[in-house]
């Protein structure tokens, strides 16, 4: 894998390889000392144009898990408030010949041309409302600890779909490993054509008790300004789930950060079956397995790593 | 009126042989084999192969290649005044004749836009000094595009304006529109439309549909347009006026033209080379360079209904929309690049190699709608008839090639055909009875 652009271009059996990694991490994290030094003198780069906590901690502290040197840079604050262009913004930092490119940007495919641009792996950390895959991957490895497999398991997505990347890549991952996939918002919420994604589209909660997983989606608010919807009132009457919709042995998930009162009832964010938590845990591990499947994962191998700064780079002036 | 109204560079008219070319025009009723004799900058005689007295002028050996009436595009954008930095008259006009035009009517959504008649003079006057082909100008319909107030309509046709529109923005007051239509019956010049519901519209980058809901990238739907033209097609019919519209590109617009048309609405359009060949799967690659423009790249149905529309006339003519942008307007992400692809150098050759080769539609009919754009300014079509102004376009039909390998001439490169492998060239472009443009490998063979 060169670089992690989306879940549309990941196989069953590549998804697996990455959760598989995870849990080897995940026994990293038990241990007293919690770094390995795998990536010891390679330099990660975080680079946000978006706000984030979840995203660009968790990706933070996997770099630093695995002995990275980290750059982390804001869109706030950096010269990129002075006007500059995201091609001549990562044509700066590859000066530094990072060994990987972790992106945050507010436009789809943003990701695609930085990979284009910079010899660096670059994973997206969320492109637009286009993908989100790292998040999904986390997703499919906390659903899969929970239950073994995703295989025939029902997962009912719900709410503002339109505007979401985590609800595009979820879908893909989780069909991809062979769930049952129902999607559930008010019409304007759901964009037009995504059944062809190969999910059933409803507008009613009425048969939620299907669902094995219950997977809630953040309803911001301006949403109502646009007229996506008339009122949170009324959002909240048809979609939120509550400890009334909400099942004893359904699970339940959201991508954070919730709205607690709009698209989930406070009970149940905090009820056993919620598995909100679990997800934020899982993030670091499965983003510690994509940062080492990316830059490490090849060395294993024979062939080189592509993208890999510090390998590759000889100091002008010096024999090869 | 005739197209040697229309402004271009002044210079000696052309004076050769093309001997033994196969010339096709089908309106002119011409079907044949003929040594093409240009005198003067005019079709002087279509003699029978090797029968023409052409001692003392340049002779072409054209036997194997086509001549065509040289094409004319109602539609391009040529940036000037105030963003010389993507195209500018020199430019655009070497780019036109580069793909085998001999006039192109100009868009008025410049910086500021050409709203007053000494924008029309000025520009009139640049095109006598640097244009390769014959150039018309069109005015805004609304003073700076603001939809706000008319532009002085019968001073701007005075001018020398060939008619209007707001390119690139629709006239969002219905009131507006007919304010306008009601004035053309004074000041006469097809107003042309660029339609769009701009809330309908919204923030959308590309063709609403599954792949938008795929990308995660706003939609605009068909019916942003198509709601649209319905309503200016009931106020021209209701007006008497006449309208043309620009760059079809739903089923549902062409449906609405069709309707209008029965309904006997003075109505014309348009659709582009793009929207004929392409569909918003090549949004997949998110590559907005080649695939980013507005109207979007639609539908496999609706590029359907836009050839059957071609076909039955619905759609009257072929324009390309050219719209250069500078690298750094295109290498963005997609949603934040500029809207619009180039389109002169590759039209005739896309639509042959997509079109005409693979059997959908003939190179008769492809050789009315590449002329077609003309009519509904009032302006006469290019014609190889024997006393007619020389506007030829040589091409051969046979020479593949790859699009920008030899660079373009537009200053920009943002071609949706970058990248593809055509059959079908323009080698020579006669445009108002000069050599506008010579392909600069192909070898002038004397004829022996």
């Amino acid at each position: 894998m060169r670089h992690l652009l989306s879940i549309e271009q990941l196989s069953k059996a590549e998804i697996e390889a990455i959760l598989d990694r995870a849990e080897s991490f995940a026994e990293v994290g038990r241990r007293d000392i919690k770094k390995v030094p795998t990536l010891r003198g390679r330099t990660v780069v975080t680079l946000f144009y978006e706000s984030s906590t979840r995203t660009s901690s968790s990706f933070e502290l996997a770099a630093k898990r695995l002995s990275a040197d980290l750059v982390s840079v804001k869109a706030a604050g950096s010269s990129v408030d002075k006007g500059e262009s995201l091609k001549d913004t990562v044509a700066t930092l590859s000066a530094y010949e990072p060994a990987a490119i972790v992106l945050r940007h507010p436009h789809a495919g943003a990701a695609h041309l930085v990979a284009g641009w910079a010899d660096a792996a670059v994973v997206n950390a969320g492109d637009g409302k286009h993908e989100h895959p790292s998040q999904a991957l986390l997703d499919v490895y906390t659903l899969r600890r929970q239950l073994g497999s995703l295989e025939g398991k029902r997962i009912w997505i719900v709410g503002d779909v339109l505007h979401s990347r985590v609800a595009r890549s979820n879908l893909i991952a989780f069909k991809a490993m062979g769930a049952d996939l129902t999607v559930c918002g008010p019409p304007a919420l759901i964009p037009r054509g995504l059944e062809q994604l190969g999910c059933e589209v409803t507008h009613s909660l009425d048969r939620l008790e299907e669902a094995d997983v219950v997977y809630s989606l953040r309803l911001q608010h301006e949403r109502m300004r646009e007229s996506f919807v008339p009122s949170l009132r009324e959002y909240a009457a048809h979609f939120q789930i509550d400890s009334r919709r909400l099942g004893a042995r359904q699970l339940l998930m959201h991508p954070g950060p919730v709205n607690r009162g709009v698209e989930l009832s406070g009970e149940v964010v905090d009820s056993p079956q919620s598995l909100i938590a679990e997800q934020v845990a899982s993030g670091l591990v499965v983003r510690m397995a994509i940062l080492y499947e990316l830059l490490a994962a090849s060395d294993d191998e024979t062939a080189p790593a592509a993208g890999n700064g510090a390998a590759r780079a000889t100091p002008i002036g010096q024999p090869a | 009126m005739s197209l040697a109204q229309l402004d271009m560079r002044a210079g000696e008219g052309a004076d050769l042989v093309l001997r033994g070319a196969t010339v096709l025009d089908p309106l002119a009723g011409i079907e044949a084999q003929h040594d093409v004799v240009v005198r003067a900058g005019e079709i002087a005689e279509l003699a029978a192969p090797g029968e023409a007295d052409v001692a003392g002028i340049e002779e072409i050996d054209a036997d194997g290649l086509h001549a065509f009436p040289a094409f004319f595009d109602p539609h391009v954008h040529l940036r000037t005044p105030g963003q010389e930095h993507k195209e500018d008259i020199e430019t655009g006009s070497r780019a036109a004749a580069a793909g085998g035009y001999c006039g192109v009517l100009a868009m008025a959504n410049t910086e500021p836009p050409v709203s007053t008649p000494a924008d029309i003079e000025a520009l009139r006057a640049g095109a006598r000094a640097a244009a390769s082909v014959r150039i018309g100008f069109l005015a805004t319909v609304t003073r700076g595009m603001e939809g706000e107030e008319l532009t002085e309509m019968a001073s701007l046709r005075e001018a020398g304006a060939l008619g209007f529109s707001d390119d690139g923005l629709p006239i969002r007051s219905a009131l507006m529109l007919r304010r306008a239509l009601q004035y053309q019956r004074l000041c006469g010049g097809a107003i042309a439309l660029h339609e769009e519901d701009p809330d309908l519209s919204g923030a959308g980058v590309m063709h609403e549909g599954p792949v938008s809901a795929v990308l995660g990238l706003e939609g605009i739907p068909s019916v942003s347009e198509s709601t649209t033209i319905a309503r200016d097609a009931a106020l021209a019919g209701y007006e008497g006026g006449r309208i043309h519209v620009q760059h079809l590109s739903a089923a549902e617009s062409v449906e609405a033209v069709r309707v209008a048309k029965a309904a006997g609405v003075q109505i014309s359009c348009e659709a582009s080379p793009h929207h004929l060949c392409l569909t918003d799967e090549e949004v997949r690659s998110l590559d907005p360079q080649r695939f980013k423009m507005n109207p979007p790249l639609r539908s496999e149905s609706d590029r359907q209904a836009l050839i059957e529309g071609l076909r039955d006339g619905t759609i009257d003519c072929v324009a390309t929309d050219h719209a250069p942008h500078a690298p750094e307007e295109k290498q963005v992400p997609f949603e934040a690049a500029a809207m619009g692809v180039t389109g002169l150098e590759t039209a005739f050759a896309a639509l042959h190699t997509e079109l005409v080769l693979r059997g959908v539609i003939d190179l008769a009919l492809l050789l009315e709608r590449m002329t077609g754009g003309a009519e509904p300014f009032g302006i006469e079509r290019p014609s190889l008839a024997p006393g007619s102004e020389a506007n030829v376009a040589l091409c051969d039909l046979g020479a593949e090639w790859t699009v920008g390998e030899d660079g373009y001439e537009s200053r920009s490169s943002n071609s949706w055909c970058e990248g593809r492998k055509l059959t079908g060239r323009v080698l020579m472009t006669l445009a108002g009875g000069q050599v506008a443009y010579r392909l600069r490998s192909f070898s002038l063979g004397v004829a022996a």
